[in-house]
C-alpha cells in the first residue's frame, strides 16, 4: 500500500464542507484543482462517480481504470480513467492506502437481493445519486450511473476469484486527494448502508475540500 | 450439460472480428462455443422490454461474492433481477473486471489494420463494435457499463495486481446462458486488450439458441446462494 500525505493547507481551500451520511452531493472540479475527501470518523464508504463536465457521455470507467493500472485497488498514483481512455483525475495523496472500485453502490433493489426482500425501504446510495442529479445535474440520468469508486472501502478479491466485503482499513481523519486533469463533475453519495461492514454499521460524516490550481 | 431441448432456433458462426445481437427470450438458452480455444467475446446485456435496465457488474459480483463468472452464477440487472443464469460452462472462468479494447489500443498493439487493405479481415475492436450494436437499439456511449469477457481469465493476486492467464479456454469450450428475462445480448468477438499475442487474432465462435426446460425449484443457479433465491423470486414477481 502506498501511503502519502499532502502538503495542502485546509485554511487555503477554496471550498470546504461537511457532508452527513445518507446525503448526495455534486460539484464541478476544474482542471488543475485538487479534491480531498476526509473520512472524519473512520470506516465510512464514499460512493463516487466522475463525468467530463463538457461532455458527460465521457465518464469514469472502473474497468478501464483497473486494466490501465494493472490492479483492482486504488491508491496514490492511480489514474482515474474515462470511458474514452483518458486520465480524468490522478490520486495524488492517500493516508488510507486502499480504495475499492468493484463493489458498486447500494440500491433498494440490490439490498433486497443481498439481505432480505423486506429491506427495500432502506436508504441507499443509488437513491442519493438519483436525487442529486434530478435536482442539480439535469444533463445526467439513470443511464449515466455506472460502476463507481468506493473511497475508504475494503473489498478484497482472492486469486480464486472470490470477493469479500471486509472491515474497513480506514480510520478517523484519513483522507484521499485527487487532482483533476480536466473539468469534471464529481457525484458523491455518502453511503447510508446499515447491513454490512462497509461503514462499520455506523454511517458517519465526511469533509470535502477543493484547492484551486 | 444443462437440461435443455436439443432443437436449435439459431445455429450460426460468429466470425473473428464480428459483432452480433439478439433478444434471448425468457426461457431460451444462448450457447457460445469457442471453436479453436483462447477466444474472447465481449458482452453487454439489457432488459429488452425496458432498455434502461441492464447488466450491473458490481451487483452481480457482490450478491454472489465472486469476481468471475462460471456455472451456477447468475447475471444481475441494476434492478435486483436476474437477466441470465450460467447453466453450463466447460471453461470455468469468464472475466468481469477488465473491459474493452478500443481503436487506439488496437492500433498501438497490432499496427494498422484498416478495411481498405484487409477488407473484412480488418482489425475491429470491441468498443467500436459494441457502439455500433448499441446504436441499433437507440443506445450509445452513455449506455456502456462494465462488460463481460467470455472465455477470458484475468486473475487478481494478493496485492490486487492483474495477471493474464493463457489458455483458459480449450478448443470446443462453451458457456450456456439461460435467459430469465427477455434479454438483449450484444456481443463482439474481438481480441481482449490484455491478450499478449503480438498479432491480431480473433477466433471463430459458434452461437446457438434453443429453448430451455422449465426452471426447477431446486435449479442449481437459483439455489447456489440465498441471494440468488431472492433474485429469482424478484424476477418471477416482475413477470407476474
Amino acid at each position: 500500500m502506498a501511503l502519502s500525505e499532502s502538503s495542502l493547507d485546509p485554511q487555503q481551500a477554496s471550498f470546504d464542507t461537511v457532508l452527513g451520511s445518507g446525503l448526495g452531493f455534486s460539484h464541478i472540479v476544474r482542471r488543475g484543482e485538487t479534491l480531498r475527501i476526509v473520512d472524519l470518523e473512520g470506516n465510512q464508504a464514499v460512493d463516487t462517480l466522475f463525468y467530463d463536465a463538457s461532455d458527460p457521455s465521457e465518464r469514469y470507467s472502473a474497468v478501464d481504470t483497473i486494466r490501465t493500472q494493472g490492479g483492482i485497488y486504488l491508491s496514490s498514483g492511480s489514474p482515474l480513467i474515462s470511458t474514452e481512455g483518458r486520465v480524468m483525475l490522478q490520486i495524488v495523496a492517500d493516508t488510507c492506502g486502499r480504495h475499492d472500485t468493484v463493489g458498486g453502490a447500494c440500491a433498494a433493489e440490490s439490498n433486497q437481493v443481498r439481505y432480505a426482500i423486506d429491506k427495500k425501504y432502506m436508504h441507499s446510495c443509488r437513491d442519493n445519486f438519483l436525487l442529486e442529479i434530478q435536482q442539480r445535474r439535469p444533463q445526467l440520468s439513470l443511464r449515466d450511473l455506472t460502476a463507481n469508486i468506493n473511497f475508504f472501502m475494503n473489498v478484497p478479491v482472492s486469486p480464486e476469484g472470490e470477493l469479500h466485503f471486509d472491515d474497513g482499513i480506514s480510520a478517523p481523519g484519513r483522507y484521499v486527494e485527487m487532482r483533476a486533469e480536466t473539468d469534471v463533475i464529481v457525484l458523491i453519495s455518502n453511503c447510508p448502508q446499515l447491513n454490512n461492514p462497509c461503514n462499520g454499521y455506523n454511517p458517519t460524516p465526511i469533509r470535502l475540500l477543493v484547492w484551486s490550481a | 450439460m444443462s437440461d435443455v431441448t436439443e432443437q436449435w432456433l439459431v445455429d450460426e458462426p460468429l466470425r473473428g472480428g464480428q459483432m452480433w445481437s439478439r433478444v434471448i427470450k425468457r426461457g431460451q438458452v444462448l450457447r457460445l462455443t469457442d471453436v479453436e480455444g483462447s477466444g474472447s467475446v465481449a458482452a453487454l446485456l439489457f432488459n429488452a422490454d425496458f432498455l434502461l435496465e441492464r447488466y450491473n457488474m458490481p451487483d452481480t459480483l457482490k450478491a454472489q461474492h465472486i469476481a468471475r463468472i462460471t456455472t451456477g452464477n447468475v447475471l444481475y440487472s441494476d434492478m435486483g433481477r436476474v437477466l441470465c443464469s450460467v447453466v453450463a460452462d466447460s471453461c470455468g472462468w469468464h472475466d468481469t473486471l477488465t473491459g474493452l479494447e478500443d481503436a487506439a489500443a488496437s492500433l498501438k498493439k497490432y499496427g494498422p489494420g484498416d478495411y481498405q487493405t484487409l477488407r473484412n479481415d480488418w482489425h475491429r475492436n470491441s468498443r467500436d463494435n459494441l457502439l455500433v450494436e448499441l446504436a441499433k437499439y437507440g443506445l450509445g456511449k452513455r449506455d456502456f457499463g462494465p462488460n463481460l469477457n467470455f472465455f477470458v481469465k484475468v486473475a487478481v493476486d494478493a496485492e490486487g495486481k492483474l495477471g493474464w492467464i493463457p489458455d483458459n479456454s480449450k478448443p470446443g469450450a462453451f458457456i450456456e446462458l439461460r435467459s430469465e428475462m427477455n434479454t438483449l445480448v450484444l456481443l463482439s468477438n474481438t481480441p481482449h486488450p490484455l491478450d499478449p499475442a503480438p498479432t491480431y487474432r480473433a477466433k471463430p465462435v459458434q452461437l446457438g439458441v434453443r429453448w430451455a426446460g422449465p426452471v426447477a425449484k431446486d435449479d442449481s443457479c437459483r439455489s447456489s446462494c440465498p441471494e440468488n433465491e431472492r433474485g429469482f423470486a424478484l424476477t418471477e414477481a416482475y413477470f407476474r
